[in-house]
């Protein structure tokens, strides 16, 4: 009777379960597999702690840069009248769609020793960029960055901007009515732009692996560090990988009911 | 405080050409059909748009001379505007929704929200300041709004159809408050609307366009009593035969002939009332000069009356109660007499 109701045809029934269950099933896999016996151990051994502070501390940095950033560009591309805006649209979402190996690769090409800009770097101040922990923030900023343009630009066309010539009107030239009006309307969509970001900074492993390699302690992220351990100790990948999938979960959670959800109208009042 | 203004924007098929010109303490309405140019025209005058041509000159200072290269930015006008929707922000209470225009030009918050509190209570919303926008009603959103478009003393008060998304009670008391308010109000005002009791009720002079360009300028009793174009005449409620007047008839430009009681040559328009337009089934004897046969095209039900297009030499709107509409068996493609007296029909140079 159920079926009835919600009336899901079989043909598609199947398959959508099928989805769902290649979807979940390694996840279980993962928590089936866990040596919660020796979990405890696993999580406090040296390299662990480091790695997670590090990919923690370098999310965070990414998010930060790309919001700095990543607003105004979303600003311009959602409300200029600039005529090269398309173009200036598909330039920012190609690392959406860009592997992000070959992201690090052109990263390198740019701000190696010898990159374009890298070696000028090196030559005045004596700056080097790859193989340091600038270098992870800067590979995730470049992959992440994006997602969060995307989503704040969409926010932007989203809302009314009749708002911000009210703002006009009443005095508000128009930095005032970016910060005072435009901004507070679309927070829930930076909001959800950041988490995004930043969760997706937080997985890197491309570009990150090749513009600032792995080094334990300064460019070794989580994602690296499970890559590495599964190849000699595989307990301590699903370990690390039962941490990466927890803050990610949490993630989601944060945003479903913090910015997505508002089902809990009594934020609101 | 007083607005003079010269305003010619061309968007897409929209060709505006409008000149407006109001006195201190003046309300000015701009009444016409959607597609007019109407808000077009408050936009430019707002700074919002840029005018292709003209000029905006507010008490001799210049806003906007684009032949000049002059176009002061919006946030430098001293004018209020209110806009159809409310559109208070909704991440703002109410209070700081009308302390805003003060916020903006640097006025300490303590005084700001003092001055907002002030307002509120003026226009009937003392003790709501707290509350966020979406829990007023649609008439206290509208009210906070004209609060917060007066809130720093405009020289200008614009106001974008400001009554027409309340719905017909709340357009009522708003209406009557907007009044005491405008008259209390020692700027000038303009006043976009396309509902002509709007106009009428609020308004010391009425522009009124069509297609971007003003066809017709006066008080509100000479618009209503001498309309000059179509859609002028069906708000106010009259029929509109352009003709020519030779002696005590007037030789309509569509044929036809209509008989009038004072002497008039040239070309002029006859308005005749619907109220005083009766419908007969077969050709009525007696007095009447003006009996025209005409054709029942359209019936809608109108209060207590039934509101009767008429096709014909002489097209007529005509008002019969619904007895006798019931009782003349009147359905549509009817032929029928019609009969004015000729005391009836106004008659005035086009």
């Amino acid at each position: 009777m159920r079926n009835r109701r919600s009336g899901v045809p079989a043909p598609l029934l199947i398959p959508a379960s099928l989805g769902v269950a290649f979807l979940v099933l390694p996840l279980v896999g993962l928590l089936v597999r866990a040596p919660w016996g020796s979990l405890w151990s696993q999580l406090t051994a040296p390299g662990v702690g480091t790695a997670l502070r590090l990919s923690l501390v370098c999310a965070t940095a990414a998010t930060l840069i790309s919001l700095v950033l990543g607003v105004p560009l979303a600003w311009v591309l959602a409300r200029s009248r600039a005529r090269g805006r398309s173009v200036l649209r598909a330039l920012v979402t190609v690392p959406l769609v860009l592997p992000p190996v070959v992201g690090g690769v052109a990263l390198f090409l740019v701000l190696g020793r010898q990159g374009i800009i890298g070696r000028r770097l090196y030559e005045t101040a004596g700056i080097t960029i790859p193989f340091t922990t600038p270098a992870v923030v800067i590979a995730e900023t470049f992959v992440a960055m994006p997602f969060l343009v995307i989503s704040v630009e969409g926010a932007l066309r989203a809302a009314d901007a009749r708002f911000e010539d009210v703002a006009a009107t009443l005095g508000a030239d128009r930095w005032t009515t970016f910060r005072r009006v435009t901004l507070p309307l679309v927070a829930p969509g930076i909001a959800a732009g950041s988490v995004l970001c930043w969760a997706r900074a937080l997985g890197e492993f491309g570009a990150t692996i090749t513009f600032a390699g792995n080094f334990p302690g300064t460019t070794q992220t989580m994602p690296l560090a499970v890559y590495l351990a599964l190849q000699r100790d595989p307990e301590a990948a699903i370990v690390l990988s039962l941490v990466l999938m927890a803050v990610s979960l949490g993630t989601l959670l944060l945003l479903r009911d913090r910015w997505l959800g508002r089902s809990g109208a009594g934020i609101a009042a | 405080m007083s607005l003079d203004a010269a305003v010619r924007v061309r968007r897409g098929t929209l060709d505006l050409d409008v000149g407006l010109e109001i006195a201190d303490g003046e309300v000015l309405a701009v009444l016409g059909p959607n597609g007019a140019g109407k808000s077009t025209l408050l936009r430019v005058v707002a700074g919002l748009l840029r005018p292709d041509a003209g000029r905006v000159a507010v008490d001799g200072a210049v806003w906007d001379d684009p032949a000049g290269g002059v176009h002061l930015p919006p946030h430098e006008r001293a004018l209020g505007m209110v806009f159809q929707d409310a559109l208070l922000f909704p991440h703002l209470s109410v209070l700081d929704n009308v302390a805003f225009g003060l916020r903006t030009r640097g006025v300490r918050r303590p005084a700001a929200r003092q001055a907002a509190g002030r307002w509120l209570a003026r226009v009937g919303l003392e003790g709501l300041g707290d509350r966020r926008p979406d829990e007023l009603s649609g008439g206290q959103a509208q009210r906070a709004a004209l609060a917060r478009a007066q809130v720093g003393d405009p020289a200008l008060l614009l106001l974008d159809e400001p009554l027409s998304a309340l719905d017909a009670r709340t357009r009522l008391t708003v209406r009557a408050e907007l009044r005491r308010h405008l008259a209390e109000f020692a700027g000038s005002t303009v006043l976009v609307t396309h509902d002509p009791v709007d106009a009428m009720a609020l308004a010391d002079r009425v522009v009124v366009v069509e297609d971007g360009g003003v066809v017709q300028a006066g008080t509100p009793q000479e618009v209503s009593r001498a309309p000059r174009t179509d859609y002028v005449a069906r708000l106010v409620g009259l029929s509109l035969l352009p003709g020519t007047g030779a002696g005590t008839s007037v030789h309509l430009d569509g044929g036809g002939e209509v008989a009038v009681a004072e002497e008039t040559s040239g070309p002029v328009f006859a308005a005749v009332r619907p109220e005083s337009v009766a419908l007969y089934l077969s050709r009525p004897d007696g007095s009447p000069r003006n009996v025209w046969p005409a054709r029942l095209v359209g019936a809608t039900p109108h209060g207590a009356t039934v509101r009767c297009e008429l096709a014909g030499a002489v097209p007529l709107v005509a008002d019969v109660t619904a007895t006798a509409f019931a009782e003349l068996g009147l359905v549509p493609g009817a032929e029928v007499w019609a009969t004015v007296k000729a005391s009836e029909v106004a008659v005035y140079a086009r």
